[in-house]
């Protein structure tokens, strides 16, 4: 096996179990740091597939931005695993089923001869000068600028949207204004009243 | 390196419509409590201003701009300015109502608009990415919009599901579009096509592409069995929200039909035929049989969207630009419809009332003779009985499959729809022969009468001259070809 095969199926193998770590582990913070991972294999077959600018975008996007947000966000919400995995054995005869049976079906599919490497042309080799950021910036500014507009809407959609779900008044909210706090008087906080005296009988 | 800058000028009215929406988004900030009417008069003028740069630019060619990814063709200008109209109309009937939830916001307008965006971007997408990117556009809109009633949990129920669902139906559709990419090695429609009828690819593929194609296009569309969102949204969402999921972005849906399926993949009629036909037996019998047992009125036209939806396909499955036409006629009736019905159902909540349960329409005779009239109409069309529109566009859809040949397919089609006038018809009762449950009176507003009224009469004047209509659809679908 050449270098780039034993690299390839390292990077595969680490991708392919620590994808499986995320769903199946115990701990939420667990999950998320096998996702960090997953991402950083990726990253890796990315490289060696020449795409060097994505590779180092998504490490430093994903692994080093999103996830990281991603994490503390686990960290705060104490998510409680008890009520989650509730009646998982219930519906596990059910689900483990339909598993097999869509594992079934997307062998059957992907087993066939139309799959495979193959099938694929061999992707072609680049001079050593040829900078694949140059050439992502200059499809995206050019021939892509339509869909890259579009793109930069869809982020706004999401930053107006966000902004409109969580900018609101909350009903129900303990909230004390200074201005009044500061403007109270004797006659709001303390009520004089006149009793008669009781006799102890 | 030589590269010309794109010609702009097919894509002047989504220019203008994101410049608007930005000035909006602005002007908003600027405005008061009080003047919030501005934002809602600068949402209506961007509309028209599209409208007119829309017609006016139209050009009997087609133009391809943006290195091919953009199209303007017949169907795209006939399909936005119904859009147009649509999210115009549908504005004019829930200013009222939003104002007394609390919903009327620059947010919500400025939402409406990228949505327009979004449907514009996918009706005149010749591209599978821009395909993909409109219809991101238009959902995240709706998602949100969803959701903005952050304060009713049934609302936040229904907006996590929708977006949910939507992820994962995006993520079928986005899966099918890589599949077919990795075959064809190409995401342009016009290059999709050629390839796939030179024949020289691997068809098997291509097929397992088109099942994840369909299967995301369905969950658009609202077509069983990937229906299950529909009931949930249309109870929980604001009623208003519901009017707008409802109407303009089912002609979107209908553009996004026509690109992908009929431009993009022509070469697959034969595969995509019998997925149809499975797809709309099953709306046909889940919409009609699931809407017999609600009580809920909203519940029931969200089982009723999906048996139209059905019935919509049954003309795509004809596959020939007859059948395209009558399922594009019967999209426009479909949406008048719904305008209507939703509107009527604004008209008569008021604040800290709902109007959502059957009941609610019990004698609305006594209380209305008018709106009990055009309420009467608008069932009548929906259940697809003359001399209604609704009567028409059915009659078209199932003529365009007799035409291919399927008649067993368009007597299940009848059956289907005589089992759904039932609970069309079932309103019409409860507003002439029962008691009304409250006395309270409908307080009607002078442009939303008008227009509701309009839109009553639209449904049977198009009933009795259906040919301006599908004069329209006709030059829409066969122009480009």
């Amino acid at each position: 096996m050449s270098f780039p095969e034993i690299s390839f199926y390292f990077f595969a193998t680490v991708l392919v179990l620590s994808a499986l770590g995320v769903i199946t582990s115990r701990n939420p913070v667990h999950s998320a740091l096998l996702l960090v991972l997953a991402f950083f294999t990726s990253a890796g077959l990315w490289l060696m597939l020449g795409a060097e600018f994505l590779a180092i975008t998504l490490v430093l996007v994903y692994v080093g931005a999103v996830m990281v947000l991603f994490l503390f966000v686990v960290m705060m919400l104490d998510i409680n695993l008890d009520s989650l995995r509730e009646g998982f054995w219930k519906w596990f005869p059910f689900g483990a089923f339909l598993g097999l049976v869509m594992a079934a079906e997307v062998s059957m599919v992907l087993m066939n001869k139309s799959f495979g490497v193959n099938q694929l042309p061999v992707p072609p080799l680049h001079a050593a000068d040829y900078s694949n950021t140059k050439e992502l910036g200059r499809l995206i500014y050019t021939e892509y600028v339509y869909a890259f507009e579009l793109a930069a809407v869809i982020l706004l959609v999401a930053m107006v949207a966000a902004i409109a779900l969580t900018l609101r008044r909350r009903s129900g909210r303990k909230f004390l204004d200074p201005a009044q706090q500061v403007a109270v008087k004797r006659k709001d906080r303390v009520r004089i009243v006149s009793m008669p005296s009781e006799k102890k009988e | 390196m030589n590269f010309l800058p794109p010609n702009l000028a097919p894509a002047y009215p989504e220019i203008f419509l994101l410049i608007m929406v930005c000035v909006l988004l602005l002007v908003d900030l600027m405005v008061g409590e009080k003047m919030r009417y501005v934002t809602y008069l600068l949402a209506q003028i961007a509309l028209f201003g599209c409208a007119l740069i829309t017609f006016t630019t139209s050009v009997p060619e087609v133009v391809y701009t943006f290195s091919g990814m953009f199209v303007d063709d017949a169907l795209a200008d006939v399909l936005k300015l119904m859009v147009y109209i649509t999210v115009s109309m549908f504005l004019v009937y829930s200013h009222k109502y939003l104002a007394m939830r609390g919903l009327f916001s620059g947010e919500f307008f400025s939402l409406v608009l990228f949505a327009t965006l979004g449907m514009m971007v996918m009706i005149s997408a010749s591209n599978f990415l821009i395909l993909y990117l409109g219809l991101e556009l238009l959902s995240l809109s709706l998602y949100a919009m969803v959701a903005l009633r952050r304060d009713s949990v049934v609302a936040t129920e229904a907006a996590m599901k929708f977006f949910i669902l939507g992820a994962l139906s995006s993520g079928f559709l986005l899966y099918g579009m890589s599949l077919v990419y990795g075959v064809t090695g190409a995401l342009d429609i016009t290059r999709v096509t050629e390839v796939i009828q030179s024949g020289v690819v691997d068809s098997t593929v291509l097929v397992v592409g088109l099942v994840f194609i369909i299967a995301g296009i369905s969950f658009k569309l609202s077509v069983a069995p990937f229906h299950m969102w529909v009931p949930d949204v249309y109870q929980g969402a604001p009623t208003a929200v519901v009017l707008f999921i409802g109407s303009a972005p089912k002609l979107a849906a209908f553009g996004f039909v026509m690109r992908l399926l009929v431009e993009g993949m022509g070469g697959m009629v034969a595969d995509w035929q019998g997925m149809l036909i499975i797809l709309t037996i099953l709306s046909m019998a889940v919409g009609n049989l699931a809407a017999i047992a609600q009580t809920n009125i909203k519940r029931m036209l969200a089982y009723s969207t999906i048996s139209h939806m059905g019935f919509m396909l049954l003309g795509i499955i004809s596959a020939d630009g007859n059948g395209y036409s009558s399922s594009m006629f019967y999209i426009v009736v479909y949406v008048i419809m719904t305008l209507g019905t939703f509107g009527m159902l604004m008209l008569l909540s008021h604040e800290e009332f709902e109007a959502e349960r059957l009941d609610d329409f019990k004698g609305l005779n006594r209380r209305n003779p008018w709106y009990a009239f055009i309420t009467l109409l608008l069932m009548f069309s929906l259940a697809g009985i003359p001399p209604t529109v609704g009567f028409y566009a059915k009659l078209s859809v199932l003529q365009a499959v007799l035409g291919a040949g399927y008649i067993w397919l368009a007597v299940v089609a009848v059956l289907f729809s005589l089992i759904g006038a039932f609970y069309y018809l079932r309103i019409v009762k409860l507003m002439y022969f029962d008691e009304p449950e409250s006395d309270a009176p409908i307080s009607p507003h002078g442009d939303v009468e008008l227009l509701i009224s309009v839109n009553g009469l639209a449904v049977i004047v198009f009933g009795i001259f259906p040919q301006t209509l599908m004069t329209l659809c006709v030059y829409a679908i066969q122009r480009p070809i």
